[in-house]
């Protein structure tokens, strides 16, 4: 009893008493609902066993919009006390918490897995696939995902969350200087998502190399599926670098090693290096699908081709290469010497070079279009001035000898704010409003839709920009407690977070209205698309395409309309064979589940029961000899027959 | 136009912080020494380059949603869904930024230089040497030459330049005196070399600006900047009325918390340099990883955050 | 998968597409490996020589030990390679034969590395002595850990194999393990060179 009140659950704050009753009461009601409604087997048998791309996609998407939430809700936290920093609205603590919960969840279980859904949704429509190329492990990779985000975002009731900021360098993070199970949540959930993320980053190499419709050659992909094939080389060759770093501090804090200890000769700055070696291309792990994403959205509204394909998947090439060599900017205040620090300045900088290229190349898209300003429009148009600013103060940070002056300041939350929400989470926003029709079957609120935009998009800049000059007033990133003349830009700054809250909620209160109102689509082709994914119908049908065309040039549905073509050649069809469902990846993850909360609070017995059950779901998987099934060509005319009614 | 409304929004956002932020310090942009002078320097070059680029795209981007948005009326002829490319102008967006960036890096490289050296300005006289050591959530400050040593406040002379030798008893930490000049990390089992200087005298803040957990936001220190005489005066006054630092006194002050400022006549330098391999487990040895586990509500420290 | 054609000749394991996505899939695997193995053997080299109060690995390394564990893998590989090639044939029981072999070798290595461990414990250097032997057993015990991994693997296979026979879902899953095999080879060349060449020289 002492020891589940006093070190198990989080108590004596009335935050996180909320969360609990909260969390208790949102369980109680959907357990409520399944059971009344009799769910539970629509839930497993539809969602919880599907292998299926565009289910995989939208749960990845609906998982990312919860994190959204959780980590918006720390950053308004953050800006509360920082607007009120007298009256401890958060002591230090509780503010170390949110701030690195904050982080981590906005990078790791919401910005990844929301492209990573979009990626999961599209490419395969966009290359004339069926599905990817291993189902099964995709819906591993999911479940390892959403196992890990739960076991993270537990820590807020049980046994306190990580307090070492997302970077968590040692040795604060280390078990000499932060002992007990918040840190061990840190490394354990990013672990268990880990390895979902880079079976994705294999999967969809795999699948975007070797299941293109025939006679799509690789300078004809579409640009987004171009940006997630480059993601997905980052992903695999980044990824096992974090496993190896999480795998190293885990066995510091469990098993008593030395790697990045004070103690025994450790050596703690090894794990800023491996840490940023994996996490500066991680920021481009999280950019490129959205650069993909704008360079879809920017050619369909302004009707025109992409200006200069080429240079955009060249640049594309050179920032991935690029992103493994400038790891050091991170820390060249950690005195590496004249000579490190100028080059890596220099391979910095140069980052800006394609990223330029290819900031020109979407104006000269716009250039001689025709500019429709739908939503996903508006995002992309908002994007190039707040990501440019952005951009630029990421050159200026690269200037080594003046970043000994912007290190770990407020301009540099400035900066990766700019970068990463008008990149990442505008791409997000533009990718999710765009494809939302064909998700679903109706298009998102126009209305609902552009109030959220002017919310967010006025709100981000009042935010941050305040915050370029608070850096140059010295107020250090990560204090909980603020200085009298930081106040009133801070304030400001608070003011900007308020309206991105607004924003933010009528985006989600626009998914239920367009669910409830919105006219539902009679075509697959909502906006005049040129890829693939509009040439067949909404909703999609489960095999995707009934008959697979033959690709004759670069925007292969645009020519299609312009020179016939059909997803439907009822002359040709044949069987179509398709991967079965399976429960194993989700009880797979589930023991990965068990085993990560085993070792957190390093009770073995757990940990290795939890193990012997992934080992089991690995070997009944090993015997498992049934993996498809064939779909008759009756179903597939019954099936395109009723879907395609509409469209007559 | 909706949209050039959000940019003169932004501009108008850019002017209102300025004057808000006239009357306040910006210690960043009004050093008070030649590292930050230099530093200064860079920063507005690179401001100056940057702007010139944002004010190329906004004004394209304009350019483009003003003339190429569809529109009642627009003929088509200036509408062409087959342009795809322009090699010549796609040459120049590659060039004119690899010429910016070469720009850029010259003078950055040259800085990151000048910087490992003591500043030429005040290149007759010797550096002063500082050991300035971090720990959970304070400053120790040791004057080898001198003898003596203070917590949570330095003294240095004017127009001579200081080498600070960098290092930290536990976490990760990082000295940053914004008017002087740009930071540096203070480590365990490793010593890291910040040369300052300031031109004028004052009194400066610093502070550590690298998280360190619970008492990071208060580990603050001030710097007094005061001509050679005075700071001569200073140090014998401390060397003559301040105590002994003794090994276990020094022991004690190491537990993570906060302290008041503090003067000593000896230096902690001759029990332990945290700085060398040997020195990076000396606090471990001491207090144990129960120090951390349950730290206390943090008092004890001047309360400068919130004065 | 309709406009990717089956081949009904070439090797058993390549004839679906299925088949080739798997073997493009698994190689990217070991590439994703190689990038983690890297990052061991660089933290490895960044920690050589810190070993604080625990002895020096000349002190404990010996090269007969070194030699044989090399020996064995090494062979095994070969026997693997057999195995692969008697699969080619179309011979189950050649197949068969050649599989055990590898496994009778791979836990011989398993059998010297654990000795090899203990005794190492017994001699005051473990996984918590030091910076330098945390990175030691590490890296080994991750290299390890695959070949006993590869092993169970390898069981597995071959009841499936007794069971269903050769297919062309049993060829594939044995020439991918076949791939994993030559790979912890590979790693284990690095290995011998890097850690225990080098450690009893410097």
């Amino acid at each position: 009893m002492d020891f589940l009140l006093n070190e198990f659950l989080v108590t004596g704050d009335p935050l996180i008493y909320g969360a609990m009753v909260s969390i208790v009461l949102v369980s109680i009601a959907i357990v409520f609902v399944l059971t009344y409604f009799r769910k539970w087997g629509y839930l497993w048998r539809e969602w919880l066993t599907t292998v299926d791309h565009k289910k995989i996609g939208i749960m990845y998407i609906i998982a990312a919009i919860a994190m959204l939430f959780r980590g918006g809700v720390d950053a308004m936290l953050m800006r509360a006390q920082l607007t009120l920093p007298n009256t401890e609205f958060l002591n230090s603590q509780h503010y170390n918490e949110i701030f690195t919960t904050h982080g981590t969840i906005m990078i790791i279980f919401m910005a990844m897995p929301f492209l990573i859904g979009l990626m999961n949704f599209v490419v395969p429509l966009q290359i004339g696939a069926r599905d990817v190329a291993f189902p099964f492990l995709n819906a591993v990779s999911f479940w390892s995902f959403a196992f890990g985000a739960m076991l993270f975002n537990l820590s807020f009731v049980i046994g306190g969350s990580p307090d070492a900021g997302w970077t968590n360098y040692a040795p604060l993070a280390g078990p000499n200087l932060n002992p007990g199970p918040n840190i061990n949540y840190y490394l354990l959930g990013l672990q268990i998502s880990g390895i979902g993320t880079l079976a994705t980053g294999i999967n969809f190499m795999v699948t975007i190399l070797k299941m293109r419709a025939p006679g799509m050659k690789l300078m004809r992909m579409p640009i987004f599926t171009w940006s997630s094939l480059i993601t997905s080389f980052i992903i695999t060759f980044a990824f096992p670098i974090l496993t190896v770093a999480l795998a190293l501090m885990t066995i510091d804090r469990i098993f008593g090693s030395q790697f990045f200890t004070l103690t025994g000769e450790g050596m703690p700055m090894m794990w800023a290096n491996l840490f940023w070696l994996w996490g500066h291309p991680e920021v481009y792990i999280v950019i490129l699908p959205a650069f993909g994403i704008f360079s879809e959205v920017i050619s369909t509204f302004a009707r025109k081709q992409l200006f200069g394909y080429k240079a955009m998947v060249w640049s594309m090439l050179i920032i991935a290469g690029l992103s493994f060599l400038v790891w050091v900017h991170h820390f060249f205040t950690m005195g590496a010497g004249a000579g490190v620090n100028s080059v890596f300045s220099v391979t910095t900088m140069l980052i800006s070079v394609p990223t330029g290229v290819k900031i020109f190349n979407w104006l000269g898209t716009m250039y001689k279009g025709k500019i429709r300003f739908d939503t996903p429009m508006l995002w992309s148009i908002g994007f190039i001035p707040c990501f440019v600013l952005g951009g630029v103060t990421g050159v200026m940070l690269a200037m080594a000898a003046a970043d000994y002056q912007y290190h770990n300041t407020y301009f540099l939350v400035a900066h990766f704010h700019n970068v990463l929400i008008a990149g990442t989470v505008f791409g997000c926003f533009a990718g999710l409003t765009f494809w939302y029709p064909k998700m679903f079957g109706h298009k998102m609120n126009e209305k609902l839709g552009k109030i959220s935009f002017w919310f967010f998009v006025i709100g981000f800049n009042v935010c941050f920009l305040p915050m370029y000059f608070l850096g140059f007033m010295g107020m250090p990133r990560r204090t909980y407690s603020i200085e009298p003349e930081w106040m009133p830009l801070n304030v400001i700054s608070t003011i900007g977070a308020v309206l991105m809250a607004v924003g933010f909620l009528v985006f989600v209160y626009n998914i239920y209205y367009s669910f409830r109102y919105s006219e539902r689509e009679k075509t697959g082709d909502t906006w005049d698309g040129r890829a693939l994914e509009w040439a067949t119908t909404t909703p999609v049908p489960f095999y995707n395409f009934a008959t697979v065309p033959e690709i004759t040039g670069p925007e292969a549905f645009w020519k299609m309309k312009q020179e016939g073509g059909t997803t439907y050649d009822k002359e040709n069809l044949e069987p179509i064979h398709m991967p079965s469902d399976s429960g194993v990846p989700f009880i797979m993850s589930a023991f990965m589940f068990v085993a990560g909360f085993g070792l957190v609070w390093e009770w073995m017995f757990m940990a290795i029961a939890g193990l012997i059950g992934i080992l089991a779901c690995m070997v009944v998987r090993s015997f498992d000899y049934d993996h498809g099934f064939h779909v008759s060509v009756e179903e597939i005319k019954e099936t395109e027959e009723k879907a395609r009614e509409g469209e007559k | 136009m909706k949209n050039k409304w959000g940019k003169y929004g932004i501009l108008l956002a850019v002017a209102f912080l300025l004057i808000l932020t006239a009357g306040c310090s910006v210690p960043v942009l009004d050093p008070k020494g030649p590292v930050g002078e230099s530093q200064k320097n860079l920063i507005v070059f690179s401001i100056i380059m940057m702007s010139l680029i944002v004010i190329v795209v906004m004004v394209a981007l304009t350019y483009m949603l003003v003339k190429f948005r569809e529109r009642p009326n627009r003929s088509d002829e200036d509408y062409d869904p087959e342009h795809e490319g322009n090699t010549k102008l796609e040459i120049i967006w590659t060039v004119i930024p690899l010429i910016i960036v070469t720009a850029l890096s010259i003078p950055t490289v040259i800085t990151i230089y000048q910087l490992e050296d003591p500043p030429q300005s005040s290149s007759d006289k010797e550096p002063l040497v500082v050991h300035a050591t971090s720990a959970d959530w304070k400053w120790f400050f040791s004057y080898p030459e001198q003898k003596i040593e203070t917590v949570n406040y330095l003294h240095i002379p004017t127009d001579r330049a200081v080498e600070f030798k960098l290092s930290s008893a536990d976490s990760m930490a990082s000295l940053w005196i914004p008017a002087l000049g740009g930071q540096k990390y203070n480590m365990a089992g490793m010593e890291t070399t910040l040369y300052l200087q300031a031109d004028e005298a004052g009194t400066y803040e610093g502070r550590n600006s690298n998280f360190t957990g619970t008492g990071f936001a208060e580990q603050t220190f001030d710097v007094h900047a005061e001509p050679a005489e005075e700071f001569q005066n200073w140090v014998e006054e401390t060397k003559q009325s301040a105590p002994e630092l003794t090994q276990d006194q020094y022991d004690e002050l190491l537990a993570p918390g906060l302290l008041q400022e503090m003067e000593f006549s000896s230096t902690h330098l001759e029990y332990v340099d945290h700085g060398s391999m040997d020195g990076s487990d000396y606090l471990i040895q001491r207090h144990g990883t129960e120090a951390f586990e349950d730290i206390p509500a943090l008092e004890g420290g001047e309360d400068v955050a919130n004065d | 998968m309709s406009g990717h054609s089956e081949l009904t000749t070439g090797p058993l394991e390549y004839r679906s597409h299925e088949d080739r996505m798997t073997v493009l899939g698994f190689w990217l695997f070991l590439g994703a490996e190689i990038a983690l193995f890297a990052t061991l053997f660089a933290t490895y080299a960044v920690l050589f020589g810190r070993t604080a109060d625990a002895p020096a690995p000349q002190e404990l390394f010996e090269m007969p030990m070194a030699l044989t564990m090399t020996f064995l893998l090494l062979t095994s590989s070969f026997t693997c390679g057999i195995a692969i090639h008697e699969m080619r044939r179309g011979s189950l029981k050649g197949l068969l034969t050649w599989l055990i072999i590898t496994l009778a070798l791979g836990l011989g290595f398993l059998g010297f590395e654990i000795y090899e461990f203990v005794h190492y414990a017994h001699e005051g250097a473990t996984l918590q002595s030091s910076a330098y032997w945390s990175s030691f057993f590490v890296l080994t015990g991750t290299h390890g850990a695959h070949v006993t991994l590869g092993i169970c693997w390898a069981v597995l296979l071959i009841i499936q194999l007794k069971k269903r026979g050769l297919n062309q879902m049993t060829a594939r899953k044995t020439f991918v393990l076949g791939l994993y095999w030559h790979f912890l080879d590979v790693i284990w060349i690095f290995l011998f060179t890097s850690v225990y060449l080098i450690g009893m020289v410097v």
